[in-house]
């Protein structure tokens, strides 16, 4: 593999990563809204969500930030393209971003025992804009919206608000994030043994995985219309997304069957990781259309040696810390349910 | 302001961002020692009333971290979008400390989580602690790594420029430059102070308000004299940064001076105004030490403004930057060794405990301390212009071409200010809501000192 393939393999892994471990904390957003604010149910199904999150909320920040450092410090191009263009969405992004992260501490570390209705219309509002919101970039990074034009880049508002690829993409988004979290969240009371809150977050597994499928059938089309070039570079590659397909199909099985939960989510991130990576890899050589190639726009071979060994260094420290992380809050059966003593 | 132009507006968006962030990063940076501190003393003279501080600070400490992370994503993310064209150029020399920080970051937001869901989980306390060395050192990590990124910045090295092109590049070159270990060093050090003087001036007020449990004077020893030590070392390691300037970038000194004439034996000039035909009045002139600064003699030879060309120079305004946070650095010291001497006093016999004109003294280390670590960077920052990367980029040359910076500096505004207030009502009502005496009530610990029988 060259070091531009290295290098882009590493990042689309950690946007994997984020996607995952971001899809099921917006999601939990939406279903703590829902349940305890629309509903009314009662606020098991909110206990749960909030036991998961504590430890590990911001380690899902991080998988963003390093993304976007490693992104611009290996391809230092897209600092200048993705950089100028998205200055007006990228500052609303990081606004909700930021209200979501700070107003989620206060709920949780602050004194208060009720759930503030401000935190949670906060909380679950930002699980569906800030995915609509990010999913945006992969629909830009077709080509087309964003132009060069006497060194000024510019960003073509109307082409994107009209263009139903973006639409589609922005639909995907929020469903998958709902699959995704519903199919995590039914496995986690499942191990926290609470029957209520499984047979309700199993009913939304269930009720958002047709949806997703749809979704992904529709982007998968909406592809050819928008670019033909990656369609057919998707056609190539049509067995990742056919394994994909397949994952689907047994983890659904096994949580209409109620068995293998464990199982069924990792048949899940299957699932996301084969069309993720069949993807990213039918999008290259370009990280946007036309106009940055990952050949092109590479940074110097001695700053990518660096980036590598360093990314390496780093993973003999990350590793091990994310697994003492799980192994004390996500695979402690003491501590999911809820026995283990509470925060400082 | 929305009519100004993109180069102007993308500094102030960048200064505003900076300037809300660096209060909660120093925060994270210095914290986490301090919490080290107590719990560790708290195990080896097996005082609970130590653990119990380390805990009610942790407590508190993680609502700062949340503004902290979202401030720095913030800023993470903006340098990219306000500054595409210094991240494409400068990028390719100085990603590798940015990269690197992230790993740091993981490590912090990996034990802290750990660190705070823990506290009765283990059977000896000690391994608690440990999981705080991890915090301490990624914190501190990451303030090495954007911190040699801000050196670089100011004293750039590690590639070479032909024809317009930047090429042979060297990152590390240009992580470990000349400004790194002055800079890194006085960085973490003043975050170690603003820290522990936030810390003593909660305890202070905590006893003006006429508490008188002994849980808070052991708070006020552990803090006060922290931030004595750190004070003192920030103040040495400022000495060097000066020395550094002196020869590397010797135009901030000079505006930070009004040091215009290279000379040896220069005077310090503190305070004072500069009228229009540049003559300086109502000044205190202290003979040699700007030489003494620059080099430890009086013989050294300082080099003066008019060497630079007009348009390559600083903002002269920054001197009263300089000068403030030295004066602070000042009372940073001298306050703490006043509470000390009294501390003596009150030990040989005199037990009338601490007058209020010195507790409200106290109280004003962490606003000062803040204050002081605030006009450093204002004084680092605009001594730089008007470089980005110094000698080689302009700012003008480097900022985003979008002419919506300036919606963006309101959008931002309003999120800093309602971030700031929730985060002091949350705190504020954190610890109100949670009195200590109830809580050592709670955790079966006397008010005076040491377990119930
Ligand atoms: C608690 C905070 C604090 C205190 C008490 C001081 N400083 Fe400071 N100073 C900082 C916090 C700080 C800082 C925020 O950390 C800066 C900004 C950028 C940097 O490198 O450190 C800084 C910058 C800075 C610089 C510019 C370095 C550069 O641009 O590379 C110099 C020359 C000094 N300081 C010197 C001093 C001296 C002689 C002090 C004597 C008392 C002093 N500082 C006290
Ligand atoms: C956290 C403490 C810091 C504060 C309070 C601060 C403050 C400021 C201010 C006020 C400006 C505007 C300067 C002007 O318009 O004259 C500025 C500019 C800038 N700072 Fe800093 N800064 C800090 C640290 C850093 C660090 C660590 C970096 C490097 C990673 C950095 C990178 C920049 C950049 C890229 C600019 C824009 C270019 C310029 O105006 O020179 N800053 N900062
Ligand atoms: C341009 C300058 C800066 C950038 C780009 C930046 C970036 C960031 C980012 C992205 C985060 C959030 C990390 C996370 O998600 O966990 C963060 C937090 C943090 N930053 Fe900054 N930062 C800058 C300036 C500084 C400076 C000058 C210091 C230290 C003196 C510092 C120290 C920290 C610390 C310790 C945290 C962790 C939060 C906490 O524990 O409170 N940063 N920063």
């Amino acid at each position: 593999m060259s070091y531009e393939v290295v290098g882009i393999t590493i990042l689309w892994t950690f946007l994997f990563g984020y996607l995952i471990v971001a899809s099921v904390d917006f999601g939990a957003g939406f279903f703590s809204y829902y349940t305890a604010v629309v509903t009314r149910h009662e606020n098991k199904v909110h206990n749960i969500i909030q036991r998961y999150l504590t430890p590990v909320w911001e380690v899902t920040n991080v998988f963003l930030i390093f993304f976007v450092v490693g992104l611009v410090g290996f391809f230092p191009d897209t600092a200048y393209f993705y950089g100028t263009a998205l200055l007006v969405p990228g500052s609303l992004a990081i606004v909700l971003l930021a209200l979501r992260g700070a107003y989620y501490a206060y709920n949780t570390y602050g004194s208060s025992k009720e759930n503030d209705k401000i935190y949670m219309t906060i909380y679950g509002a930002t699980g569906l804009l800030l995915p609509a919101a990010l999913s945006t970039i992969l629909a830009l990074s077709e080509g087309g919206i964003i132009t060069e034009t006497n060194g000024k880049v510019r960003l073509d508002w109307i082409q994107f608000f009209s263009n139903p690829y973006t639409w589609s993409v922005v639909i995907l988004a929020l469903v998958s994030v709902l699959y995704i979290s519903a199919m995590f969240l039914s496995y986690y009371a499942k191990r926290a043994e609470d029957q209520h809150s499984f047979e309700l977050l199993r009913r939304y597994a269930l009720f958002w995985s047709g949806p997703t499928i749809l979704a992904c059938v529709f982007v998968f089309f909406q592809i050819n219309r928008q670019n033909p070039e990656h369609f057919e570079n998707m056609l190539n590659m049509s067995w990742m997304f056919i394994a994909s397909l397949i994952c689907f199909l047994i983890a659904v099985y096994f949580v209409w069957k109620k068995v293998n939960l464990g199982w069924a989510f990792v048949l899940v991130m299957l699932q996301f990781a084969f069309a993720w990576y069949g993807y990213g890899r039918s999008h290259l050589p370009y990280i946007l259309y036309n106009q940055i190639s990952i050949y092109e726009s590479f940074t110097n071979e001695t700053m990518a040696i660096a980036l590598i060994i360093a990314f390496i260094a780093g993973l003999f420290i990350l590793i091990p810390s994310l697994i003492l992380l799980l192994r004390l809050f996500l695979f402690d059966s003491k501590y999911v349910r809820g026995h283990s003593p509470k925060k400082g | 302001m929305v009519d100004l132009d993109p180069v102007t507006l993308s500094r102030m968006l960048t200064g505003l961002t900076l300037i809300v962030h660096i209060v909660f990063a120093s925060i994270g940076v210095g914290v986490p020692l301090m919490i080290a501190l107590a719990e560790w003393r708290g195990i080896r003279k097996n005082d609970p009333h130590y653990t119990l501080l380390a805990r009610r600070w942790a407590r508190g400490f993680v609502i700062s971290v949340a503004v902290g992370v979202v401030t720095g994503t913030s800023i993470g993310l903006q340098l990219s979008l306000l500054w595409p064209t210094f991240m494409r150029v400068a990028g390719q020399a100085i990603a590798l400390p940015l990269f690197m920080e992230t790993f740091a970051f993981f490590v912090e937001a990996i034990f802290l989580g750990i660190y705070l869901y823990t506290w009765e989980r283990f059977k000896k306390p000690m391994i608690h602690l440990l999981l705080l060395i991890p915090v301490v050192l990624g914190s501190s990590a990451s303030a090495f790594f954007i911190t040699s990124l801000n050196a670089f910045m100011n004293a750039p090295q590690g590639f070479t420029l032909k024809n317009g092109v930047f090429a042979e590049f060297k990152p590390l070159v240009a992580m470990f430059n000349p400004a790194t270990p002055t800079k890194v060093s006085h960085v973490l050090a003043s975050s170690y102070t603003a820290s522990a003087g936030l810390l003593a001036g909660i305890a202070a007020y905590s006893l003006l308000r006429g508490r008188k449990e002994a849980y808070f004077k052991k708070a006020l020893k552990l803090t006060v004299i922290s931030t004595f030590v750190f004070a003192v070392s920030t103040a040495i390691i400022g000495d060097f940064s000066g020395k550094f300037l002196a020869k590397y970038q010797p135009e901030k000194l000079a505006a930070g001076e009004w040091h215009f004439e290279t000379t040896d034996r220069a005077p310090l000039i503190y305070g004072g105004v500069m009228d229009e035909s540049g003559s300086i009045k109502y000044a205190i002139k202290i003979p040699y030490a700007l030489s003494i600064l620059a080099g430890n003699s009086p013989n050294t030879e300082v080099i003066g403004l008019n060497e630079f060309p007009v348009d390559e120079r600083p903002s002269l305004k920054i001197h009263y930057l300089f000068d403030t946070m030295v004066t602070i650095g000042g009372l940073l010291v001298l306050i703490p060794l006043i509470y000390m001497f009294r501390h003596r006093l009150s030990r040989k016999g005199n037990k009338r405990g601490y007058p209020k004109w010195l507790l409200v003294c106290l109280v004003l280390l962490g606003p000062l301390a803040m204050a002081a670590t605030e006009l450093g960077w204002l004084y680092a920052e605009f001594g730089r212009q008007p470089w980005i990367v110094r000698g080689y980029m302009k700012v003008a040359h480097a900022a985003t071409t979008q002419d919506t910076v300036g919606y963006m500096i309101i959008l931002f505004l309003a999120l800093y200010i309602v971030l700031c207030l929730s985060c002091v009502k949350v705190l504020a009502k954190l610890f109100r809501n949670k009195d200590v005496v109830e809580e050592m009530r709670e955790l079966g610990i006397h008010a005076k000192g040491g377990m119930k029988p």
